[in-house]
């Protein structure tokens, strides 16, 4: 659903954020919007600072200066148990120890709904069956997380944060090591939590085209620095991947989407 | 509904297996009681405790073998949940209080202690036995977060290596410096549970009975840290917190543990292990099954040193060892670089 990002509000903000590991800046006056209720992709080359700002964006990695706001409100003044309620986070090659069940891991995602040596509730119980129907893992639920194929795998994480009943998921390279099928799976899953259910979602996504078909907004990243933001026609062009990756190439349209598609040349 | 039943049927299995282990420890507690340099019948042994007569044998049942099966229970259990704590912790399968040197921390502390000071009390050295514990997990986790690889399962490994040794080490050298040391002590920084009084026992139980309880309670929290540092926090976990929380835990057990009985290895590895293959991962059932597997194990090894080498002063931590040595090697071949 392309659409101009200034009849839609910011969900997410990063203002003015700096981001460094040690003495190493790897971002720098960063000013981000991300669209309520919309699948935003960051994409850029390796070491763009993607999965980085992500992170930032989670409240695992403090931006300095600068502040990440959600709806408004800064999440340095919010307690991690209260960012846990609204935001879900998935990053990448999560492990679980041997054993665990898809119901024991989603059960893990009521952690900040629990009180200290609260009890079980329906409403936890509800919480977790709805994220197991979502993701398609009812049937399943009592499997261990290494007997599951990785797309399989991937979609039990992604119930614990769906579990966590946030409205904000931010993935970091979902599609990393699944197949075709279970990737396209994966971005229909991401597109009816957007549509049907009213989730912001954000992902740092490696396919150019995977991100152009399903994204409703783009954010190209190089060099800590964004290149370009949008819907993907106006982001994905000749010049821009030209740019951004060094790759000289032909943007046609897709011819079942209708979406850009970017063919290196 | 059926998946509610299952849940039960599963808990009830689990209920009755926790009252099977419990029962095997009582009986290996009573045979161990009832076996030594004299054979004693279990009537005897059950008088000595229900009609003390001053016997000799009555008396041989209270002063010397029920203390030593009671070390046994305390620093079996206190391990095994100390290595089980750790290993969620550090979400990794070889953490263990002996070989990630919190064990060899405490037992240098209280050699260090005896030898410049002069034997005290049990109650003294479990203080020294906690700092000692406390320092070395502190060194862990310094030298374990330096580099890239800062708190990777390979990197925490190596540096409770490096701890272990170098304070095992420090520990032979003072022992080989100081003539006077007490035979006893020897045999202790091998681990062993001969020779303990009810004393000791009394001035450590209250340390290893409030961290095996504070390690019930943290159960559910435990399960989450074991998910890692970033996934726990991202699910609003406050690790500052709860990783505070297990290790003023770990040190309780593995301090009070090493203050009883010396640096016993392995039981705070195998323990939960074994555990985790019977019954799964669920925290809740992994720390009471390993404080009585942990407890039974000790009282077992502690049995099995006497009755095959023929000696009461048999150290209990060299059993451990010769058993624990082939199921380490087996592990790490297995299952090293997945998470606990």
């Amino acid at each position: 659903m392309p659409e101009d990002e200034h009849t839609v509000p910011a969900k997410l903000v990063a203002q003015d954020v700096a981001i460094a590991y040690g003495d190493h800046r790897i971002v720098a006056d960063l000013d981000l919007l991300l669209p309520e209720r919309r699948f935003t992709a960051l994409i850029g080359p390796n070491g763009s600072g993607k999965s980085t700002i992500l992170r930032s964006l989670a409240g695992l990695k403090a931006p300095s200066p600068g502040s990440i706001l959600l709806d408004g409100r800064s999440i340095e003044t919010l307690s991690t148990r209260e960012m846990a309620r609204r935001v879900g986070v998935l990053l990448q090659g999560p492990v679980a120890p041997d054993g665990l069940t898809v119901r024991d891991l989603v059960q893990h995602g009521r952690y900040p709904h629990r009180s200290l040596f609260g009890r079980w509730s329906e409403g936890d119980q509800s919480a977790c069956d709805e994220a197991l129907m979502l993701t398609g893992m009812t049937t399943l639920a009592d499997a261990t997380l290494e007997t599951l194929s990785g797309g399989q795998r991937q979609r039990a994480w992604i119930a614990m944060t769906l579990a966590q009943h946030g409205d904000v998921l931010l993935l970091d390279e979902p599609t990393t090591y699944l197949d075709l099928a279970h990737q396209i799976e994966l971005m229909n899953l991401i597109t009816i939590l957007v549509r049907d259910h009213g989730k912001t979602v954000v992902a740092v996504l490696h396919d150019l085209n995977q991100a152009a078909r399903y994204a409703d907004h783009i954010v190209l990243l190089k060099g800590g620095k964004i290149r370009a933001a949008g819907p993907p026609y106006d982001v994905i062009s000749q010049e821009a991947i030209a740019e951004v990756f060094g790759v000289r190439s032909l943007v046609i349209r897709d011819p079942v989407a209708g979406t850009p598609l970017c063919i290196p040349l | 509904m059926a998946r509610r039943r299952g849940r039960a049927a599963r808990d009830g299995v689990r209920s009755l297996g926790l009252l099977l282990l419990f029962c095997l420890l009582v009986a290996a507690t009573l045979w161990s009681v009832a076996t030594g340099s004299t054979r004693i019948p279990l009537a005897t042994v059950w008088d000595a405790v229900s009609s003390f007569d001053g016997s000799r044998e009555h008396l041989l049942i209270v002063m010397i073998r029920l203390p030593r099966v009671l070390a046994a229970v305390l620093a079996g259990s206190a391990l095994a949940v100390s290595g089980a704590v750790m290993q969620a912790v550090t979400n990794n399968p070889l953490a263990s209080p002996g070989l990630l040197g919190i064990n060899a921390g405490a037992s240098f502390a209280v050699v260090l202690v005896i030898t410049l000071f002069g034997a005290g009390s049990g109650g003294t050295f479990i203080w020294v036995a906690f700092g000692g514990a406390a320092l070395a997990a502190l060194l862990v986790h310094v030298l374990g977060s330096f580099g890239a690889a800062g708190q990777s399962t390979i990197g925490i490994v190596i540096a409770g290596a490096v701890v272990a040794s170098f304070l095992t080490a420090l520990t032979s050298a003072v022992l080989i410096f100081d003539q006077n040391t007490l035979d006893a002590v020897r045999l202790w920084t091998a681990g062993s549970v001969s020779g303990r009084t009810m004393t000791q026992n009394a001035s450590v139980a209250p340390y290893i009975l409030a961290g095996l309880s504070a390690g019930l309670l943290l159960a559910r929290h435990l399960a989450i840290l074991s998910l890692g540092r970033e996934a726990a926090r991202s699910l609003g976990q406050n690790q500052a917190v709860w990783r505070t929380a297990s290790i003023v835990v770990v040190i309780l057990l593995a301090g009070g543990a090493v203050a009883l009985a010396g640096p016993i290895g392995f039981v705070g590895l195998v323990v939960p292990h074994i555990v985790r293959l019977a019954i799964g991962v669920d925290y809740r059932w992994i720390l009471p099954f390993s404080a009585i597997g942990g407890a039974f194990l000790v009282v077992v090894a502690d049995l099995a040193g006497r009755l095959i080498f023929h000696s009461q002063d048999f150290p209990v931590g060299v059993t451990t060892a010769l058993f624990g040595a082939p199921f380490f090697l087996w592990l790490a071949r297995n299952r090293a670089g997945r998470p606990a």
